[in-house]
């Protein structure tokens, strides 16, 4: 009976404590203020994911009234913490629509928010404030815990989605879907800057223990206390899954070196080992969204870039994650699922089929002087761009074409250059071979060492459902070609470090030589 | 680890504050929640039983290929090509019923069983498919198999898990809230689905392949009892319960014409 009359009470106090305090009240006030201006496009008014700008994306935004959240510290299936949700409120969610407003924010506001997002779902207020899971240290990351994470990473069958190598080709990976019903792509592995939760190895360790509620990633807690694995050996694993991406994310800079071999060092395949010592230069992809029907949801982020040249003839080697070799029947399914849930339907959506990968490398018809360059998006009427064109379902060729705009695109026969392709767990890599000038000025770039030239990139995966303007872009880049280092080139600084010592002494001499004028009484 | 068992309170905190709010979890062995029952709630010289049937009129839709290819070990253990027979209809009974007591129970409470639930993979597949549960009793989730399953519960009224068994091993869980029915999935074998229906009393079965189902030791009564098939929905019929008697009912489904 007391306990009865205590609960009672409890419960009482806890009805006056959550909705309608002064404070709380204030706080939500400004809470809804703050959602329904900055958060309501994409999440809805109603906090149900439903905002206006909510079919553009793939993943969706998230639906706050069933109270599921990716990213937490806290068991699966548990509520977050409010740290938690503060947490990707203030950095964002990496690979998705979500941005971090930390410093967009004040903190009050960012806090606002939290209590705000909690009252879409009522139990948050009815069930105690979860527990977050103790986490231990990081291990030092050592050659045997890479191996012993590598073998775990084959023995809890990471790779059925995530691919043996990690780039999200696993063999379930076609078919996974959220909570909501959409289609979500196993993350890949090998680009953890791109990770919702964050890429360090703790953050790994993390979703491992918790999982990602709403997504098909379960949490492996349950492995530890089976005695199928140790903490430790979930550690491991973590960074091997760390290890799959390089140490640092890739910087992005203005201009791909292109290294100048002599002829007979010039890597003829892919299989080449020298493209091993060759830099490689990072190229952002963003979505096609200024020429209709325009495309939300890339699939490729980033190609890889490396060049060489022998002053006659450039290799450019391009690398790229893609988690199909498209087409791929195995991932009509998923096409027809992303074409179905994405906006805009703009012209004639697409019907779902058989589509191949594609690549195009754009280059200007000549080398622009100063800062004109055509149009970034395929030329324009004015000034047409070259392009090289590369299909997957004739990966071995590779064929020019001239373009006035993404409408006008005028095919070329023959050409000078030659391709190789290959697809392999996830990625694409393709080597292309040009003359530095071809016999076809008129259509052709005719390329010179020692200055920089213009590049861009396009890239479609069709199993995405991907062709036309409904793809991935990049502005323009530029390459140089590293032009043959003249003998004079050394003897020069010699010459100048010899001119520039004479001359010092002479000045020293001579200022030494004024001073003692200077000071001698006679002359004064 | 029990991941309801970290919430203390909840329930007794969720049954007074939140009437009305339907999505909250619990633990009923947690201090201060209702206590626990180790009795029937009535006197069992005065139960009736209701026993019956499900049948099926019409064509029952054709059993799905499933393709298995991706998982070769499931692949190779059937004989035949891997079908998932949605409407598992035998001589006009309808197989995979869960029937259970909808209305006319709400003022009692009753002992939660200890013996688990156990739900098994096997061949890629859940057996049994349809299961009825009591809230907070164990749900033994089995790998059978081997090999990686996920079991990705996505309930409305509960809070949901995710677990991963790359490996021959039981899981236990259970769920506090009472829900019709709990979509189970695994997200590395997309075809595999099962159910579990929760329930805050005993008096719930799932039909095999006669499409027969008792529900025995009822406390006289009048009951809306509901017949809930994944594919085909819900139907319900009132019936009475009276002492020492046991009570008909039977449901038809039909085929989508």
């Amino acid at each position: 009976m007391r306990r009865a009359i205590l609960s009672s009470a409890l419960a009482v106090l806890a009805l006056a404590a959550i909705p309608s305090s002064g404070k709380g009240q204030a706080e939500s006030t400004r809470g809804k203020e703050v959602y329904d201006r900055w958060c309501s496009a994409c999440h809805g008014v109603e906090g149900d994911g439903l905002g206006s700008a909510a079919g553009y994306m793939l993943p969706r935004p998230r639906d706050f009234t069933r109270g599921i959240y990716q990213i937490r510290t806290t068991a699966g299936g548990e509520l977050p913490t409010d740290a938690d949700i503060l947490h990707i409120i203030d950095r964002g969610m990496p690979g998705t629509s979500m941005p971090g407003w930390e410093s967009q924010l004040p903190r009050r506001d960012r806090e606002a928010l939290v209590e705000y997002l909690k009252g879409f779902y009522p139990a948050f207020a009815s069930l105690p404030p979860p527990e977050p899971l103790s986490f231990g240290r990081a291990p030092r990351v050592t050659d045997e815990r890479l191996a012993e994470g590598r073998d775990f990473y084959q023995r809890v069958e990471c790779w059925q989605c995530h691919g043996d190598a990690g780039r999200g080709d696993g063999v379930s990976s076609p078919t996974l879907e959220d909570d909501w019903g959409y289609p979500i792509r196993a993350p890949d592995l090998t680009k953890n800057w791109l990770f919702n939760g964050g890429g360090r190895v703790e953050d790994i360790y993390h979703r491992l223990r918790t999982g990602l509620d709403g997504t098909p990633m379960p949490s492996f807690s349950d492995l530890i206390d089976a005695g199928f694995m140790t903490d430790d050996q979930l550690w491991s694993l973590a960074h091997y899954v760390r290890s799959l991406a390089p140490e640092r994310a890739p910087r992005v800079r203005e201009v791909i070196r292109v290294e100048r071999l002599a002829p007979e060092e010039l890597p003829t395949s892919l299989d080449d080992e020298r493209w091993g010592e060759v830099e490689s230069f990072h190229i952002p992809l963003v979505a096609q969204i200024i020429v209709a029907p325009r495309w939300f949801d890339p699939a490729v982020s980033a190609v890889r870039v490396q060049g060489v040249h022998d002053g006659e003839r450039v290799t450019f080697r391009i690398v790229w994650s893609d988690r199909s070799r498209s087409p791929d029947p195995r991932w009509l399914p998923w096409q027809t699922r992303v074409l179905e849930v994405m906006e805009p339907r703009e012209g004639a959506v697409p019907e779902p089929g058989p589509r191949p990968d594609g690549l195009t490398v754009q280059l200007p018809l000549t080398i622009p002087t100063g800062m004109d360059r055509p149009y970034f998006l395929m030329g324009d009427s004015r000034t047409p761009v070259a392009l090289l064109r590369w299909w997957s379902d004739q990966p071995d060729r590779i064929t020019r074409a001239r373009a006035r705009g993404v409408r006008d695109i005028q095919e070329l026969p023959g050409g000078e250059v030659t391709t190789e392709a290959r697809w392999n767990e996830g990625q694409w890599e393709l080597l292309i071979h040009r003359p530095l000038r071809t016999g076809d000025p008129e259509n052709d770039l005719q390329m010179e060492e020692g200055v920089s030239i213009p590049i861009a990139f396009f890239a479609w995966d069709g199993d995405h459902g991907e062709e036309g303007t409904r793809g991935s872009i990049s502005s323009w880049f530029f390459f140089h070609l590293e032009p043959e280092v003249p003998p004079t080139v050394f003897v020069a600084p010699l010459f100048a470090i010899l001119l520039t010592g004479g001359f010092g002494v002479l000045v020293v001499a001579r200022a030494q030589r004024r001073e003692r004028t200077a000071h001698d009484p006679q002359e004064g | 680890m029990h991941i309801f068992a970290k919430r203390p309170a909840s329930l007794a905190l969720t049954l007074l504050l939140a009437v009305g709010v339907a999505a909250c979890g619990g633990d009923s062995d947690a201090p201060g929640a209702a206590e626990a029952v180790t009795e029937m709630p009535f006197d069992l010289a005065t139960a009736g039983a209701v026993s019956g049937m499900v049948m099926f009129e019409g064509t029952p839709p054709a059993p799905e290929p499933v393709d298995m290819q991706s998982e070769r070990a499931c692949w190779e253990s059937y004989d035949e090509p891997p079908t998932r027979e949605w409407v598992k209809v035998r001589a006009g009974h309808l197989a995979e019923v869960l029937i259970y007591v909808k209305e006319g129970l709400e003022e009692m409470r009753f002992p939660v069983p200890q013996e688990a639930v156990v739900i098994d993979q096997v061949g890629c597949r859940y057996v049994p498919p349809v299961v009825g549960v009591m809230a907070n009793q164990t749900i033994t989730l089995r790998n059978s198999d081997g090999l990686l399953h996920n079991i990705n519960a996505t309930p409305t009224v509960n809070r949901g898990f995710n677990i991963g068994q790359p490996v021959n091993m039981d899981t236990n869980r259970s769920f506090p809230m009472a829900e019709v029915a709990i979509p189970l999935r695994c997200d590395v074998h997309g075809w595999m689905a099962a159910w579990v229906g929760v329930f805050t009393h005993p008096y719930h079965a799932v039909t095999g392949d006669s499409g027969t189902f008792s529900l025995a030791d009822l406390p006289p009564g009048e009951y809306t009892i509901a017949a809930w098939h994944p594919r085909l929905g819900e139907q319900e019929q009132r019936i009475t319960v009276t002492t020492g008697e046991t009570t008909s009912v039977s449901f038809t489904f039909e085929a989508e014409s």
